[in-house]
């Protein structure tokens, strides 16, 4: 191009200047790769002589103005260019334009974590995806389970990934640790999440080479940003065979604040007399969930947000005992959970911004159980309470690269008594982390970064070093890698009698390739991570176990190829062992299958405007225990393959003002048997089946909402 | 005195500059508006053409607000009627830096917020499912400030109409509500007086075509 434009000045130099009144101007237009582009905005600078572009990239025109002019050349998406000309004589202009680099083209740290977000471009689901899975009831962790790296463990509570326990998934609301996120539950029932879908504007879930940013999960990340301010106010009204809630979001005059309310009252009591569980309830099972929430901007960049959740469970079960066949055993549980989160965010000034938080939580579990003896019930109480404190500073450097650290304080209270006997521990823990991401170029970006923790219980510091690459190939494809080293406290249970443990580590391998176009979605991921200092309880509580995991997983996602149809499909091979807990040696554990298959698939009639969902889940037999085999067949047995299929349709209406949704959705429509294990008794004559509680659960709900249109939200709520 | 000789002089150079940019100005937008109006000129290529030109008049004329109007208004109709929806966002994007430039010259503007709410609803064809209900409201939004500043603009009723007629009835839409619109807006313009002859006007065609749609 240089050559050329020296080429006219050279024309402009040495050939006779033949003054015309009219100045005719022409060239082409084309990217780097000499591809002709139309539409092309080209101008004399401030005036009004110019042209746009034709199909084939060439333009002309005529100009009235002499001497020296500045000639500008703009396409949207392209980098302006400008430059001198001399209008004396006619000219030809051959510009090449260079592509912006705009957030779309510039590779982004990807390995081992799904996004979904709407206010980045190129992430693999939207929020919307991980709500409106059917089958999900509207619970994160349900959805995240249609996703690789997941296990169908649907018998325990937590996010079991990649071999890992649901102990090794930690969830972060705005950066800060949730103690509790699940329901605390009756035993072999999944544990299902605290916090509706619709709190958050983005999830991250991250099965592994996760940021420094944080700690104490061995094996995944549940990272969750919450909403800022609602559109609109608006008031909400919803009515199910399981029980009510009512709402109000309230938007400030000025826009700049809001505040909302909610509460919700649920009693399966009626549905349980009609459709019969596999355990007859000791009670009406019962939940009352209420919370609130503040937000406020404190400038154009500022923002304070509060929120706050108090809930109350009351369920029990009499379950046929095992040991003592023709009695009953009873579980009964109480559950009050209460957590609390404020967040303030602020732009500093010279790229500097601050991220802080506080928060507070508290979770009792009031257990009676005849479980353990034919006697008395005993009483389990347990209680935990977490206050912490985090801020992060983030300082950007040119275009794209950061630079993030920040700090960490959690003072954890554990109290657990049995009985009369009691035993309790605190912990003050604290971590400092730093991490930058650097860009080499907009297509290759690397993470480097590190964490120190402390923990008073175990009285040990640990280092966490965390790399990650990634490179774009072309527009759509890209490659990343990414290793870490991650620690976890060893759990309460095993904490609360042996305090001076070691923490748990595991180390992290992940390459990953992945195609996002407009159209599709292709991802395969391979990785291997290796464990060590894991809980053993035999032949005593210590730091002595080991494990691994390692496989590859698929993901492909279309949602254009069919019209009004969207569908993914994941595929996780999973060859883990670890030698944990009572375990003789390394095993394939009782939590883990070696094949997981998910399909989502969601289908939109616009005629009648109703919505179709299904999710169907399979996964091969995970290994039981059985101790009649001797210790060299030691959990070598499997049990069936599990089949899950879930239906959702929702209709979508009008009463008088209120936007309505009905909605019908029913899980495990087959009625496949699923089989999770088996527990025998002590004698090891007799066994039983670990199978669901309500092995095919119909919901049918109605939902209103005044003041905005929700109706697609309560959908996707199921 | 020569101080104020020169000051004389030097008031009457731009005042002659500035009338000489004055009818340029007129005869050049008269002419593209006129392009604009002309329907065979309702697609892509021809409306990208257009708002080129009207950003270089901008560009040129720098305080005048109408070229950059016109040109996020034909960026926005591009966004319309641009068939690979992967683009749309980008045209909107352009639309939107035009009309905001247009904001800056001519705050409170009742045509540039319907230009505003225009382009709020462009970005729903991306991704209906997730953008509806929040580009919806964006562009309802504008519309309901735009009427508070100027009750009397027709554009605002066609908007409110079209959202009315494109919307599905279960989801809020209502054709016969649609038409009360049309016909508001079709009234309007019998009185409507646009500020000039460059002063947006567009709408009467739309109106009546939907209108005719409506049994």
């Amino acid at each position: 191009m240089w050559r050329k434009i020296n080429l006219n000045l050279f024309a402009l130099i040495f050939l006779p200047v033949c003054l015309m009144a009219q100045q005719k101007i022409t060239g082409k237009i084309t990217d780097s790769k000499k591809k002709p582009l139309p539409g092309v905005n080209i101008a004399i600078k401030d005036t009004y002589d110019g042209a746009s572009s034709a199909a084939d990239g060439t333009f002309s025109f005529t100009t009235d103005l002499k001497g020296e002019q500045i000639i500008s050349v703009t396409l949207n998406g392209y980098r302006p260019f400008e430059q001198k000309i001399n209008l004396n004589n006619p000219q030809v202009y051959n510009i090449v334009l260079k592509e912006l680099i705009s957030q779309l083209n510039v590779v982004t740290i990807s390995a081992g974590s799904f996004e979904a977000s709407d206010e980045r471009k190129g992430t693999v689901l939207k929020p919307l995806d991980i709500v409106s899975t059917a089958g999900a009831g509207a619970d994160i962790v349900n959805a995240l389970k249609t996703l690789p790296g997941t296990q169908q463990t649907n018998d325990r509570e937590g996010l079991f990934v990649r071999g890992g326990t649901g102990y090794e998934t930690q969830t972060f609301i705005d950066g800060l640790l949730v103690r509790n996120p699940f329901y605390s539950g009756l035993p072999d029932m999944p544990g299902r999440g605290r916090f509706s879908p619709f709190l958050f504007k983005g999830t991250t879930f991250s099965s592994g080479g996760y940021s420094a940013q944080y700690g104490q999960g061995l094996s995944s990340a549940l990272i969750l940003e919450s909403q800022d301010l609602p559109e609109r106010s608006s008031s909400s009204v919803g009515v199910s065979v399981i029980g009510a809630s009512v709402g109000v979001d309230e938007l400030s005059k000025d826009k700049k604040g809001s505040y909302g309310v909610e509460a919700d009252y649920t009693n399966l009591g009626p549905y349980l007399d009609v459709v019969k569980s596999k355990f007859k309830p000791s009670v009406n099972p019962e939940i009352i969930g209420t919370s609130a929430n503040f937000r406020r901007k404190t400038s154009s960049t500022g923002m304070l947000k509060f929120y706050g959740y108090g809930n109350w469970t009351h369920m029990g079960t009499y379950h046929p005992s095992l040991e003592y066949p023709g009695y009953n055993e009873l579980f009964e549980l109480r559950n009050q959970n209460v957590y609390t989160n404020l967040t303030y965010k602020e732009r500093l000034g010279k790229g500097w911004r601050i991220s802080s938080g506080l928060s507070f939580s508290s979770n009792t579990d009031d257990i009676h159980t005849d479980t353990l003896e034919k006697t008395a019930p005993t009483k389990i109480k347990n209680l935990s309470s977490l206050t912490q404190a985090r801020v992060m500073f983030t300082k950007s450097i040119g275009y794209y690269s950061s630079l993030r650290m920040g700090g960490e304080y959690q003072y954890g209270v554990e109290n657990g008594a049995f009985n009369s006997y009691h035993a309790n521990y605190t912990d003050n823990y604290s971590a400092v982390f730093a991490e930058g991401d650097i860009y080499l170029t907009p297509q290759l970006v690397g993470r480097v970064g590190g964490r120190v923790e402390h923990s008073s219980v175990l009285a040990k510091t640990n280092f966490a070093p965390r790399v990650s690459l990634a490179y774009k190939m072309d527009a759509y494809s890209q490659v990343s890698l990414a290793y870490g080293d991650y620690y976890q406290k060893p759990e309460q249970q095993y904490l609360r009698f042996k305090p001076n443990m070691d923490y748990m580590k595991a180390t992290h391998y992940i390459a990953s390739v992945q195609r996002i176009t407009g159209n599709y979605t292709l991802r395969v991921e391979a990785f291997y991570k290796k464990y060590h200092n894991l809980v053993k309880t035999s032949p005593d509580t210590s730091n002595g176990g080991t494990g691994y995991a390692k496989g590859i997983e698929l993901f492909w996602r279309d949602h254009k190829t069919f019209k009004n149809m969207d569908y993914w499909i994941s595929y996780s091979y999973l060859d883990t062992k670890r030698n944990y807990l009572t375990y003789p040696y390394e095993v394939q554990p009782d939590f883990a299958a070696k094949h997981t298959f998910s399909v989502v698939y969601k289908y939109y009639v616009p005629s009648i405007t109703t919505f179709f969902g299904a999710t169907y889940s399979f996964s091969t037999g995970r290994p039981y225990y059985n101790p009649n085999l001797p210790v060299n067949k030691f959990m070598t047995q499997k049990t069936m393959d599990y089949n899950s299929l879930g239906l959702t349709v929702s209709y979508l209406t009008s009463i008088k003002k209120a936007f309505t949704v009905f909605v019908l959705s029913v899980s495990n429509i087959g009625n496949f048997k699923q089989v999770y294990g088996y527990r025998y008794s002590a004698d090891k004559l007799r066994r039983e089946e670990i199978t669901p509680n309500i092995p095919r659960f119909v919901y049918v709900g109605m939902f209103m909402n005044f003041g905005i249109d929700r109706r697609q939200d309560v959908i996707n709520n199921l | 005195m020569k101080r104020i000789l020169f000051a004389l002089l030097l008031s009457a150079g731009i005042t002659s500059a500035s009338m000489a940019q004055s009818a340029q100005y007129e005869g050049a937008m008269t002419k593209q508006i006129a392009l604009l109006d002309d329907y065979n000129n309702f697609n892509p290529e021809k409306l990208q053409e257009l708002a080129n030109t009207f950003e270089r008049i901008g560009a040129a004329e720098k305080t005048q607000w109408l070229p950059f109007y016109y040109a996020g208004y034909c960026n926005v109709m591009h966004a319309f009627l641009e068939k690979d929806q992967s683009k749309v966002d980008a045209i909107a994007d352009k639309a939107a830096a035009d009309i905001s430039i247009a904001d800056t010259l001519s705050p409170k503007n009742d045509e540039v917020y319907v230009v505003k709410s225009l382009i709020a609803s462009s970005r729903i064809s991306v991704d209906p499912q997730s953008r509806g209900r929040q580009y919806g409201m964006e562009a309802a939004n504008w519309q309901s400030e735009a009427a508070k500043i100027n009750s009397e603009n027709p554009r605002v009723y066609i908007l409110q109409g079209q959202s009315l007629f494109y919307t599905p009835e279960q989801f809020g839409g209502s054709k016969s509500e649609a038409k009360k619109k049309f016909e508001i807006a079709l009234q309007k313009f019998g009185t409507f007086k646009p500020a000039s002859s460059l002063a947006p006007h567009w709408g009467e065609r739309q109106a009546q075509h939907l209108i005719s749609q409506i049994k």
